[in-house]
């Protein structure tokens, strides 16, 4: 599961749809890999719209990642190196970097989803259904 | 405006005007289409330029080509006339650059020599360039309509001719669907869908470069390879783990990298769609999916068939940790009615696509007992195409759905389909009309 995915789901229990905390999931005893994808920023700028920032922050986190900035520039130029730069760290954190195993906790319910072998599994158990 | 003649591929032919018209809306131009015969694989269409003519094919799945026509005519001494009537004041324009002359036909056959007869007959152009077999400036092309007088017995001549500029080749005769091939692809399975009519859905559905595409369906993946053929950015998911994964290294993200576009591949997730995990207010660009064919084809959801058997369950505990925690605990799924999980497909598609976003998908008509088959109308939501492919003792349909948001206020039949469609099954089959739902309850 690449870390761009970590943006997109909550617990998908429906009784925590009226709290804020079933986003983003906390990532606990997870195993990272580096899969090199190929740069491409027009790719990544359509990405950034649709994130939620503060998630990012807060997953990044979770893996102990704390090196971000506390929000994303106004205006993404990629003409200007040091947005350069910042664009190329997030391909490598979004895109390039895959979760193989690990736990997501939502942490309204206490709910834990796993992860295994790259792929996340948001079954629920009848009572939570 | 300008004339252009289309030639068509003769493969689903009620498919085809649907995608050239899905291609002019993409493309915010407008064309009338009305010319289309289904017997004819050519279509004579008024555009403004060769830009909008090289749009309304390129992605093409059901046509082979357009071309700047140049003539028409029922025989061939028609067609010169009208050649050197419409198209001389062209000539001049094209008689230095590289060229080379095709001749395709439908439904007839000439030999090579008879070709170059053909081909020598429009020396009247006078084209002075080079010709070149590789890459020419320009390719010139004569369409040839034959219609044979019975199937066994082939036309002498064509009964129509067309002469025209290539302006451009469609995906189709560029090779795509040879490249998406099932039989060459790395994972497959027995609900794979084929390559043609999936990238087809992917034009209705409007997939562009930087979108993103859902298939909340997406069992073997053959939507999330055709959509990101067109550039999409993919996300799938599955209430049965073992079609995602695949088998060892045959799996979704293997087909992505056979294909050389791994980085149009997001992710594969386990779950049931009715308890979705992607937050509610995701933008999801478009939704492509060929939902379960009903409760018998495996249409489940999360949760128990028979609560009180499993009421307290949850309490019980494995090796001191709640069994509902362990890594290997598979849940219980119960059944499902394929109506229900239809619209609440098209509620979804009605919160998460942008305005003007689409929903595509494929609708079983089960049998016999089903109809009249109900199409899922939803207030926020225009249905834009309803296509029927017909097999032997079955069809499926096609529905693609705009979605305009709050204001719209179109029709919506959830309420009123589900329980009398249900009702009028039950009780026909209690007047012993086939075996339908009340008999299928009596054998289990
Ligand atoms: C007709 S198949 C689609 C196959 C897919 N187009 C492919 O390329 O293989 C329907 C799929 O829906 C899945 N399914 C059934 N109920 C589901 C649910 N509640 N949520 C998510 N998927 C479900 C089935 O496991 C099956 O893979
Ligand atoms: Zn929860």
């Amino acid at each position: 599961m690449k870390f761009l995915t970590t943006n997109f789901v909550k617990c998908t229990s429906k009784a925590c749809d009226s709290t804020t905390d079933n986003f983003p999931l906390q990532f606990n005893d997870c195993e990272l890999i580096q899969e090199e994808q190929e740069f491409k920023p027009e790719f990544l700028l359509n990405i950034l719209d649709r994130l939620d920032w503060s998630a990012v922050l807060k997953v990044a986190h979770d893996l102990g990642n704390d090196s971000l900035p506390q929000a994303l520039p106004e205006n993404v130029d990629p003409e200007d190196p040091d947005t350069l730069a910042l664009l190329k760290d997030l391909h490598s954190l979004l895109l390039e970097t895959n979760i193989t195993q690990g736990e997501m906790k939502c942490r309204a319910c206490e709910h834990v989803y796993y992860i295994k072998n790259s792929i996340p599994n948001f079954l629920l158990p009848p009572h939570l259904a | 405006m300008k004339e252009y003649v289309i030639f068509l591929a003769q493969q689903h032919p009620t498919f085809r005007v649907a995608e050239l018209r899905a291609l002019a809306d993409l493309y915010k131009f407008e064309v009338d289409l009305s010319g289309h015969d289904e017997k004819s694989p050519f279509l004579i269409v008024r555009l403004e330029n060769d830009d909008q003519a090289s749009k309304l094919v390129s992605r093409g799945i059901l046509s082979r080509g357009i071309y700047e026509l140049w003539g028409v005519g029922d025989t061939e001494e028609e067609l010169h006339q009208d050649v050197k009537r419409r198209s001389s004041h062209l000539w001049e324009k094209y008689n230095q650059c590289t060229f080379k002359f095709d001749v395709l036909a439908y439904k007839g056959k000439r030999s090579n020599v008879e070709k170059i007869r053909l081909i020598e007959r429009f020396g009247y152009l006078d084209f002075h360039g080079a010709i070149r077999m590789k890459n020419p400036d320009q390719v010139f092309t004569i369409l040839e309509h034959y219609t044979p007088p019975t199937e066994h017995d082939a036309a002498e001549l064509p009964s129509k001719y067309y002469f025209g500029r290539e302006v451009e080749l469609s995906g189709r005769s560029r090779g795509v669907l040879e490249k998406y091939d099932l039989k060459k692809r790395k994972y497959i399975g027995t609900t794979t869908f084929e390559a043609e009519l999936a990238l087809v859905t992917c034009n209705l559905a409007h997939c562009v470069p930087g979108s993103i595409m859902y298939d909340p369906f997406v069992g073997t993946g053959s939507f999330l390879v055709a959509g990101a053929h067109y550039g999409c950015l993919t996300v799938g998911s599955d209430i049965d783990g073992r079609l995602i994964k695949g088998k060892g290294n045959a799996n979704i993200k293997a087909n992505f990298k056979q294909y050389g576009m791994p980085h149009l591949f997001m992710d594969v997730l386990t779950m049931d769609f009715t308890h979705n995990a992607l937050r509610d207010d995701l933008v999801i660009d478009t939704i492509v999916c060929d939902p379960p064919y009903g409760i018998r084809e495996g249409l489940k959801v999360l949760g128990a068939k028979n609560p009180e058997r499993f009421e307290g369950k949850e309490n019980i505990e494995i090796d001191g940790e709640k069994a509902y925690l362990k890594k290997d605990y598979i849940p219980t799924k119960k059944p499902y009615e394929l109506d229900s999980l239809l619209y609440d497909l098209l509620e979804f598609a009605s919160r998460r696509l942008p305005i003007g976003g689409r929903l595509a998908f494929w609708m079983p008509t089960a049998n016999d007992n089903f109809e009249p088959t109900i199409i899922p109308l939803h207030r926020n939501l225009e249905l834009k195409h309803h296509l029927v492919q017909e097999f032997n003792k079955w069809s499926r349909r096609l529905l693609v759905y705009v979605n305009h948001g709050d204001g719209y206020n179109g029709e919506e039949n959830r309420a009123v389909t589900m329980h009398q469609e249900f009702r009028k099954m039950y009780f026909r089959s209690r007047r012993g009309e086939g075996t339908t739902l009340a008999d299928q309850e009596k054998e289990e």
